[in-house]
């Protein structure tokens, strides 16, 4: 269908050939960060549907707690981005109203942490709602915010929700990696009927990524409950999504270099899931590791090794690897913090026990 | 006007038995009724000076005094203006008997049929309290949104779901108002813009709120001619409940066309407002947030009629919310699951006294606003009704087993809508898998 380059692709020196038809987008991609393509998919949503607005804390006059909303409040008047009180039960409920009759809300949470102030409107109001009313109500809301660990920032505000949302029937939950993703999944969820919990990263925000001209088009959006292969391997296929994507691809080169071909899949969405494209994966591999930072009882690596057990069992060569954030609140120091959270070592280590190139160990050594 | 309106509300025979029953303390609050509606326009001003007065120590008899001189003047007034001062038409009359008679007998087969096994789960029964519903609900139109709680029927029925619907939702059948799936606790309707139906208390409120912000978006934003208002039915119980002070204060603060109608009924299961809440006087609440707190009986259908058609205008016109406490009682426990041990049986039959459909009845009588045959034909056509109801239930279909799965995204498939604006399941070449995304 829709040809995106990959990212080793756009690595390619500027190559501008003239010859070539509209069709085929030159490889010498713009580069973006993920807060302006953010920016960007909101402002173009906003412009070619009125019923889109803007709720949150600090998202008009201070132009977004992490400046995401930045020049919208300008461009759109205080109606359609609103700063709200510091009322996440309320606001989140609102928003809720607001799409069951008719509107289309976009409601910002400075950090998915402070969600769960609303957690009954997202699940029992948003979730259930099409469902309870059997189709009476829908519910197109986007609640978007960064999600899990930034640097420092203690126990409280850096907790990963994809797997508590991610068990919800009735819940769209999208984790974008590049500013490709961000861009296009954030448009995809604002046309979207039903809700959609948009779980970004604030580490990633400021990070740079190529972007296609396809993706810059204003009617460009990219389909949900479709994983991203963003570097085909052989060996090993390694399933991640968010930051951890990133990690995952320095530790492929680092495997690389010692002769293991992995694949990388950017998950984008977990739910749905991508399960087909994670099953074929892993029958083309025969091994699997997944990543994530969040907790790892109940995470998404659980529900992903417990589907590839029940749908590939045998294809598998070896044990499921399941890298996970450490199962203690996120602590402060520095040096803790990163042996909280998951790094490219361990990435790599837990890829080499699974090809059976290491002894294996306790992953707390 | 202002002053004949009021006379006839402190001249109606319903206000004659007003009061609460003995064992609530604070007395203040049955002369507080009355006054604290008097007049449109001089509503918020009247009840600031109702609220400073009451923060003194000796506040009851301060305000009683107030009140009472009102009370003789309006009297006196009354006494010498035409016979033809009526609250409501012939009509009107009959519309709002009909309505709280459907509700009572819906409620009361609901209980039998409960009994009986074809009903199940929780289910929470309004009689008593049908005074708050009418009221209110008959003076929307049907574009405006209602949002109720758990104990959400009889607003279903007041609001236009049709009760046939409403009987099947609750049987659990293919063919109620939500297809079964909801229950009786989550009644929505799109086409009578019921928007729910809430088991967590207070989930409402944001809810309705939200669809105000929606009336005000389409009027201000979409340009659109939107007058549309949205009421939040609540109870006692969620006025302490963090998500309704959230709401009154963005209501007020964005002035949204929304009333926020409590329907005091004194009991949240088996804890006692008395005993939950520090300030039992829920009216108060709304000034402490900008906007006018009203006290009303909530088991007079006319005088709940009046201060509603007020609350309601004055959300048409853009000045924003009102908080209504209605104070009303339920005849029936909690929920039918619940033996209601805990309520004097004095206190019970006190109300029992002053069931809104009696004193409505007795209202339509005295008037001569029509017969009492015409009022038992009512009676008995709404008996078919609900008769009827119970056996369009009876006879309709379990859902099939594949509606299981249904309706869990409004997207058939969950991949989204594609930049052609159809959903992405529909394209073929997008699920034949081919599609390199």
């Amino acid at each position: 269908m829709l040809k995106i380059l990959r990212q080793k692709a756009a690595a390619a020196p500027l190559l501008r050939t003239v010859v070539l038809s509209s069709r085929n987008y030159s490889a010498s991609a713009k580069e973006m960060t993920v807060r302006e393509a953010l920016n960007s998919a909101l402002d173009e949503e906003m412009s070619a549907d009125h019923r889109v607005f803007l709720m949150g804390e600090e998202v008009g006059e201070y132009q977004g707690a992490y400046k995401v909303t930045q020049g919208l409040l300008q461009k759109y008047g205080p109606e359609r981005v609103v700063d709200t009180p510091i009322t996440e039960a309320g606001f989140t409920g609102i928003g809720v109203g607001a799409a069951y009759y008719g509107l289309r809300p976009v409601v910002e949470f400075m950090t998915f942490n402070f969600a769960m102030q609303a957690i009954d409107n997202i699940i029992n109001s948003a979730a259930k709602t099409n469902y309870m009313s059997s189709g009476n109500i829908s519910v197109p809301i986007v609640f978007r915010g960064p999600n899990g660990a930034a640097a420092g920032v203690g126990a409280q505000h850096s907790q990963c929700y994809a797997a508590w949302y991610g068990a919800i029937p009735g819940l769209k939950v999208l984790t974008p990696y590049s500013s490709e993703d961000a861009h296009g999944l954030l448009k995809a969820a604002i046309r979207d009927p039903d809700p959609v919990v948009f779980l970004e990263n604030e580490l990633l925000y400021g990070e740079s990524f190529p972007v296609s001209e396809e993706v810059l088009d204003a009617g460009f959006s990219t389909p949900i409950g479709k994983a991203k292969i963003e570097k085909e391997g052989k060996d090993v296929s390694i399933v991640a999504f968010s930051k951890m994507v990133g990690f995952s691809l320095k530790a492929a080169e680092i495997l690389a270099k010692d002769g293991i071909d992995a694949e990388v899949i950017n998950l984008r969405s977990i739910r749905p899931l991508d399960r087909s494209m994670i099953n074929a994966s892993v029958r083309k591999t025969n091994r699997l590791v997944t990543v994530e930072e969040g907790f790892p009882q109940h995470g998404v690596g659980a529900e992903i090794c417990a589907l590839i057990v029940e749908d590939s069992f045998d294809y598998l060569d070896a044990p499921v690897e399941r890298i996970a954030g450490a199962d203690v609140p996120m602590p402060y120091a520095a040096n803790l913090e990163r042996m909280a959270l998951p790094q490219v070592e361990d990435i790599v280590r837990a890829t080499k026990r699974a090809c059976y190139r290491s002894i294996p160990m306790s992953a707390s050594t | 006007m202002a002053c004949s309106a009021t006379a006839k509300i402190i001249h109606n025979p319903l206000l004659l038995s007003s009061s609460r029953s003995a064992e609530k303390s604070d007395s203040c609050c049955k002369m507080l009724g009355p006054s604290s509606f008097l007049g449109s326009t001089s509503m918020s001003k009247k009840l600031v000076s109702v609220n400073k007065g009451a923060s003194r120590v000796s506040r009851r008899s301060a305000n009683v005094v107030a009140v009472s001189s009102d009370v003789v003047k309006e009297k006196k007034l009354k006494s010498s203006s035409a016979a033809s001062s009526l609250l409501i038409t012939k009509e009107e009359g009959l519309v709002l008997y009909e309505d709280m008679v459907l509700g009572r007998a819906f409620e009361d087969m609901c209980a039998q049929m409960y009994y009986r096994g074809k009903m199940f789960g929780f289910v929470h029964l309004y009689n008593g309290q049908e005074a708050v519903s009418t009221g209110f609900i008959k003076l929307l139109k049907k574009e405006d949104c209602v949002v109720s709680t758990y104990r959400d029927h009889v607003h279903a029925l007041s609001k236009g779901v049709p009760a046939r619907e409403v009987m099947s939702e609750l049987f659990g059948k293919t063919t109620g108002c939500c297809r079964g799936q909801g229950g009786s606790m989550h009644m929505f309707s799109k086409e009578h813009n019921l928007l729910g139906g809430f088991a967590f208390i207070g989930e409402g409120i944001p809810v309705a709120t939200g669809a105000a912000f929606t009336s005000k978006y389409k009027r201000e934003v979409l340009k659109e001619d939107c007058d549309e208002v949205t009421l939040a039915f609540f109870g006692d119980g969620t006025c302490n409940n963090g998500q309704f002070f959230e709401c009154l204060n963005m209501a007020a603060l964005w002035k949204l066309p929304i009333v926020f109608v409590v329907e005091n009924n004194l009991w949240a299961i088996g804890m006692s407002h008395l005993r939950a809440t520090s300030d039992p006087q829920i009216w108060k609440k709304g000034p402490a947030f900008g906007m006018p707190g009203v006290h009303v009986d909530g088991m007079d259908v006319l005088k709940v009629r009046e201060v509603a058609n007020e609350a309601i205008a004055r959300a048409r016109r853009g000045e924003g919310p009102t908080l209504v406490e209605c104070e009303t009682y339920r005849f029936r426990g909690h929920s039918l699951a619940d033996p209601d041990e805990l309520r004097d049986p004095a206190e019970k039959a006190h109300y029992a006294t002053r069931d809104p459909i009696t004193a409505l009845k007795k209202y339509i009588l005295e008037n001569n606003l029509a017969s009492e045959a015409e009022l038992k034909a009512i009676e008995k056509k709404i008996d078919e009704v609900v008769e009827d109801a119970v056996e369009f239930a009876d006879e309709s279909p379990v859902p099939a087993r594949s509606q299981l799965l249904e309706n869990v995204f409004a997207d058939p498939r969950g991949f989204g809508i594609g930049p052609d604006g159809k959903y992405r399941c529909e394209d073929p070449k997008f699920t034949e898998g081919t599609a390199q995304v």
